[in-house]
C-alpha cells in the first residue's frame, strides 16, 4: 500500500510544477536571416496565447500590415525602401522571456523596431535592450509610467495608454461627478500598485478621498468577500484596478453584491472593449472608464475598423489601432530620415506633431517620448442602445491632448 | 455579526464548487489509484459546455444542470476507456503525467476555439436578489449553490452507502484486492466510476458559470486549491473530500476578511498543519506502514 504514499507525494510535486508551469521558459525560436540593409523589419512582441492576446495579440500583426500596405500605397515608387517585413513572438507576459525574445529579433531577425509589449515588467525589460543595443522601441500594451519616467531611453516610445492616464481620466472625472469617498481593490502586483498610486493622486486631486485599499490575490478567481468588504465601509465608489479574468470575475461578483442597488458604483481602472465584449453590456452597464481610442469615435476610424473587420471578424481595441499607428509613424519616418538608421529615425520622430486614424492632436513628445493625444471618457451602453455589433460605448468626455497625459516635467526622465 | 454571516455564505458557496469537484476526485483516485490532475480541465469545459449551450440553443442553466453532467459523463468514459485504462496497470506516475497533459491539451483547444477572453453567462432571473435574512441580503444565487451542493453530496453519500453499488464502489475503494478476491468484479466499476467523477467536476463548473469568469484558464488555479481540498480531507476519502471542500471555503473566505494578503496562503497553512497532525488527512485512513 505505499503505492497511495507514492501518489500523495507524487501530486504535491506535481501542485508545484502546475504552480510554476506558468513561468517557463519558452522555446527556441526560428532563427532568422541575416541583417540586411536593404530591408526594414518591424517586430511584433506580444501575448499571443494568455490573457492578453484578444486585448492585442496576433490580430496587431495584421494592424501592422495594414499599416505597411498603407505606407506603400502612400509612397508608391517613392518609398525609400520596397522590402518590408512584419514578424512577431511571444512573450507570454514573462519579463525573461521577453528579454530573449528582444534580443533575438534586434540581433537574428534584423528587427529595427519591436512593438507592442504588454505587461509592465516585460515591456520595461525590453526598453533595455533597445537602450543596450540602440534600435527602435514603441511600446503600445504596458501601462506603467516608468517607460517615460525614471526608466526612459532615447531608443524608447510609448504610445496609447498609461496608468497617469487612466487615473486622471476616471478618477478625476468620477470624483469631481460627486463620487467623492472611494475604496480601492487592487491585484497586488507592480500595475495594481502603480495604479492605486495614481488613482489616490486623482481622486484627491479632485476633491476626494480614498478610505480604503484592499490588495488581492493576482490571479484570484473569488471576490465575493473583498467587494463585501469594500462596501461595508459605505463608500461612493468602488475603484477596481484588475485586468482580464481578474475583472470578469470581480463585475460578476460585484453584480451579485446587490451593491450597485445600495448607490455603491463601480468604477474600473482599465478595461478594453474585448471585456465588454466577452461579459456583454448588461454586466458593464452604465461603467464609466478612460479610453484611448473608440473604432466608431467618427468616419476615419470606423473606415479603418471596417477594413480591419473584414480581416479579422472582430473590432479592433486601441491596442490594435495603436500597433497600427505606431507601425505607420515609424514608417512615415524611416521615408523622411531616408533610412533606418536607429538615430536618424529617433531625430525625425522627436517633437513631431501627428494626426492619423488614431492619434488625435496627436505629438510624440521629444522630452520623455511620451506619445501624447486626445483620449476619451466612455461609458459602457446599456442592452437596449446596442445598435449593431461591438456597439458598446458612448464617449461622454474628450480629453484633450495636453491634459490628457503626465506633464513632461513631471515625468522625472532625462536621456 | 452581519458581515459573518454573509462571509460564511459566501464561504459556503465557494467551497460548494470545491466540494463537488473534490469528491469527483475522491471517487476517481479511491477507486481507480488515478490523480486526476484534468479534473481543474473538466470543470472548465463544464463551464464552457454551459455558456456554449446558452449561446447556441438558448439552454437555460435548470436544464444545463441535467445535460451538462451527462455530457461530462460521456465524455469521462471515453476518456477512462480509449487513455487512462491502457496506463492503469502502470506505476500510478504515468497517469498522472496522462491528466496532466490531457489538461494542456484541453486548455488549448478551448483556448483555440473560443479565445481568452472568455464566455458571457446570464443566470435565470429566478435566482437573481437577495433574500433577506437577519438584516443582511444574501444573494439567492449563491444560497441556490450551496443547495445544489449538499443535495449532490448528500445523494452520493446516500448512494455509497444505502445501495449494492456503493458498497461495491466503497470495498473497492477500501481494500481492491480482497474485494476482487471475494469475487467482485471490480473492473466493470472502473468506466462508469471515473465518468461520474468527471460529471461531478462539470456540475461544479456549470455552477461555477454565473458567478465566475468562464475561460480557458479557470480551472487552473482551481486544481490546486483542489488538491490542497483532498490532502485536508484524506486522499480518497469521500466525507473528507466533502468537509474539506466547505473547509477551504470557509478559511478563504475570512482569510479574505480579516487578513487579505494572506487569504491564499492560509489555505495552504491549513494543509501543511493537517499534513503534519494526521498525515492521512482529517478522514483518510491510516495506513499500517509496510
Amino acid at each position: 500500500m505505499n503505492k497511495r504514499r507514492t501518489v500523495a507525494t507524487a501530486s504535491m510535486v506535481m501542485a508545484g510544477v502546475l504552480v510554476t508551469a506558468g513561468c517557463g521558459a519558452g522555446g527556441p525560436s526560428a532563427g532568422g536571416g541575416d541583417f540586411t540593409d536593404d530591408k526594414v523589419v518591424l517586430a511584433l512582441l506580444n501575448d499571443a496565447s494568455g490573457v492578453y492576446k484578444d486585448v492585442s495579440g496576433p490580430n496587431s500583426k495584421i494592424a501592422i500590415q495594414m499599416a505597411i500596405d498603407d505606407y506603400q500605397e502612400k509612397y508608391g515608387d517613392e518609398a525609400v525602401v520596397d522590402d518590408i517585413e512584419v514578424t512577431s513572438a511571444d512573450h507570454q507576459n514573462e519579463p525573461d522571456i521577453a528579454n530573449t525574445k528582444a534580443q533575438e529579433l534586434y540581433d537574428r531577425e534584423g528587427a529595427d523596431v519591436i512593438l507592442d509589449v504588454p505587461t509592465s515588467s516585460a515591456a520595461l525589460a525590453v526598453a533595455t535592450q533597445a537602450k543596450n543595443k540602440k534600435k527602435l522601441y514603441m511600446n503600445v500594451g504596458a501601462a506603467t509610467t516608468e517607460l517615460t519616467g525614471a526608466q526612459c531611453n532615447k531608443y524608447t516610445f510609448h504610445y496609447a495608454y498609461d496608468t497617469w492616464m487612466l487615473a486622471n481620466g476616471t478618477g478625476t472625472v468620477v470624483t469631481e461627478d460627486g463620487g467623492k469617498n472611494w475604496q480601492l481593490i487592487y491585484p497586488d502586483y507592480a500595475f495594481g500598485q502603480d495604479m492605486v498610486k495614481s488613482f489616490t493622486g486623482a481622486i484627491e486631486a479632485g476633491g476626494g478621498k480614498v478610505a480604503g485599499t484592499i490588495a488581492t490575490p493576482f490571479p484570484n478567481d473569488n471576490f465575493a468577500t473583498y467587494i463585501t468588504k469594500a462596501g461595508a465601509a459605505k463608500p461612493q465608489v468602488i475603484g477596481t484596478m484588475h485586468a482580464g479574468g481578474d475583472l470578469i470575475n470581480l463585475v460578476k461578483q460585484y453584480n451579485e453584491s446587490g451593491l450597485k442597488d445600495q448607490g455603491i458604483d463601480l468604477a474600473v481602472g482599465l478595461m478594453f472593449i474585448s471585456d465588454i465584449h466577452s461579459l456583454g453590456v448588461e454586466a458593464f452597464e452604465g461603467t464609466i472608464f478612460t479610453d484611448a481610442w473608440y473604432w466608431n469615435l467618427d468616419e476615419k476610424s470606423r473606415e479603418w475598423a471596417d477594413r480591419f473587420m473584414e480581416e479579422t471578424g472582430d473590432r479592433p481595441t486601441y491596442a490594435h489601432a495603436g500597433n497600427y499607428s505606431a507601425a505607420l509613424q515609424y514608417l512615415e519616418a524611416v521615408q523622411a530620415a531616408g533610412t533606418d538608421d536607429a538615430d536618424k529615425v529617433v531625430e525625425e520622430l522627436e517633437g513631431k506633431k501627428v494626426e492619423d486614424m488614431f492619434l488625435r492632436n496627436g505629438e510624440i513628445r521629444a522630452e520623455d517620448h511620451r506619445v501624447i493625444h486626445d483620449v476619451y471618457l466612455a461609458r459602457v451602453k446599456g442592452p437596449a442602445d446596442v445598435k449593431e455589433d461591438w456597439d458598446y460605448e458612448e464617449i461622454i468626455k474628450t480629453i484633450p491632448a495636453e491634459e490628457a497625459f503626465r506633464p513632461a516635467s513631471e515625468s522625472g526622465c532625462s536621456m | 455579526m452581519n458581515a459573518v454571516l454573509q462571509y460564511t455564505v459566501q464561504g459556503l458557496a465557494a467551497g460548494s464548487f470545491y466540494a463537488l469537484a473534490a469528491l469527483g476526485l475522491a471517487v476517481i483516485f479511491g477507486v481507480l489509484g488515478v490523480v486526476n490532475f484534468a479534473h481543474g480541465a473538466f470543470y472548465m469545459l463544464g463551464a464552457v459546455a454551459a455558456a456554449v449551450l446558452l449561446d447556441t440553443v438558448g439552454m437555460s442553466l435548470w436544464l444545463a444542470l441535467i445535460v451538462v453532467p451527462l455530457l461530462m459523463l460521456v465524455f469521462g468514459m471515453l476518456v477512462e476507456r480509449l487513455l487512462v485504462r491502457w496506463l492503469l496497470p502502470l506505476d500510478p506516475l504515468y497517469n498522472l503525467l496522462l491528466t496532466f497533459g490531457l489538461t494542456l491539451l484541453l486548455v488549448d483547444l478551448v483556448k483555440r476555439r473560443y479565445g481568452v477572453s472568455g464566455l458571457p453567462y446570464e443566470r435565470p432571473s429566478a435566482l437573481d436578489g437577495r433574500v433577506q435574512l437577519a438584516g443582511v441580503g444574501l444573494p439567492v444565487y449563491q444560497l441556490f449553490v450551496i443547495g445544489v451542493a449538499l443535495l449532490v453530496c448528500l445523494g452520493v453519500w446516500l448512494l455509497m452507502t444505502r445501495t449494492r453499488v456503493g458498497m461495491i464502489v466503497r470495498a473497492a475503494t477500501e481494500r481492491p484486492e480482497l474485494a476482487g478476491a471475494l469475487g467482485i468484479n471490480v473492473g466493470r466499476w472502473v468506466t462508469p466510476v471515473f465518468g461520474f467523477g468527471v460529471a461531478l467536476a462539470g456540475l461544479a463548473g456549470v455552477l461555477a458559470a454565473p458567478f465566475r469568469a468562464i475561460t480557458a484558464e479557470m480551472g487552473s488555479d482551481f486544481i490546486i486549491i483542489l488538491f490542497a481540498v483532498v490532502v485536508i480531507g484524506g486522499l480518497g476519502s469521500i466525507v473528507g473530500a466533502v468537509v474539506g471542500g466547505f473547509l477551504v471555503g470557509l478559511v478563504e473566505a475570512f482569510g479574505q476578511a480579516y487578513a487579505p494578503t494572506f487569504a491564499q496562503v492560509l489555505i495552504f497553512v491549513l494543509m501543511a498543519v493537517v499534513v503534519l497532525a494526521r498525515p492521512a488527512g482529517l478522514f483518510g485512513r491510516e495506513e499500517a506502514t509496510a
